[in-house]
């Protein structure tokens, strides 16, 4: 199973919906993908809903990693919603919880970014 | 339980990737693993086989990726072993530096060695890499 993107518009924040797994292949290259694709036609408020991905291997860390790097290097904030208590582990593990904001609250999330 | 051995030899393709884990979650699920050690112990066989067939074989059609699973009761050990160049792992960035926390790739070492209770690289004969993967089940302790 692959992974499954949606977008949607909350104000002037992008939520991305992702269901599924992360993994090295066809999953991380469309998450790379799509975040690339949004960042480049101007949405920089980038809000990751990961409530549904079962998943993340250190691919799919990487491309969050990467894409972190890309939409700030162009003025914008990515951020984490949701996360599974699997995700978080793996973010504990990698010490990536320093980077990343994450929020339990989509509200609080939106409202978050400046 | 009586021990049981499994050998299975890799062409180096991601498609490996999936069929290793398959392989060795089937064991893990007969062996009473809960689901959270499932999901550790599938994370792990899956950046190992990514390491072989990527780093290790970088793809090469002629290059084969072994893996061995020993079951005993409570415990699963895991042997992966490519036929690339061993690497010496004091050569890679330490993925927890700050300077490193935004590279790309690194991580799948740390993730074996946080998700297994034994995790061990050595050379593999006549050539290349081999990763013991070990895990016991909660009743073994």
């Amino acid at each position: 199973m692959s992974v499954k993107l949606t977008t949607r518009q909350v104000g002037d924040v992008t939520v991305v919906d992702a269901v599924g797994r992360i993994t090295l292949g066809e999953a991380a290259t469309t998450f790379r993908d799509t975040l690339r694709q949004l960042v480049g036609s101007g949405h920089k408020k980038l809000l990751l809903n990961l409530a549904d991905v079962s998943y993340i291997d250190s691919s799919g860390i990487g491309e969050m990693v990467s894409g972190y790097t890309t939409v700030n290097n162009q003025g914008g904030q990515v951020k984490l919603l949701n996360l599974t208590k699997r995700v978080k582990d793996l973010l504990q593990i990698t010490k990536l919880y320093t980077v990343f904001e994450v929020f339990e609250d989509e509200s609080s999330a939106v409202s978050s970014f400046k | 339980m009586e021990t049981k051995t499994i050998e299975h030899t890799f062409s180096s393709t991601l498609e490996s990737v999936d069929e290793a884990e398959e392989i060795v979650l089937k064991e893990a699920t007969e062996l009473g693993f809960e689901e959270e050690d499932q999901h550790k112990i599938g994370i792990s066989v899956r950046e190992c086989m990514v390491n072989a067939v990527v780093h290790g074989n970088r793809y090469n059609t002629k290059k084969k990726v072994h893996l061995t699973v020993l079951r005993s009761p409570g415990t699963l050990e895991i042997r992966i072993g490519d036929e690339g160049e061993f690497f010496d792992r004091s050569q890679l960035p330490d993925p927890l530096a700050d300077e490193n926390l935004l590279r790309h790739s690194g991580r799948g070492l740390l993730l074996m060695q946080a998700f297994m209770d034994e995790f061990q690289i050595r050379p593999r004969e006549p050539n290349g890499t081999e990763v013991k993967l070990v895990k016991h089940t909660a009743k073994a302790g």
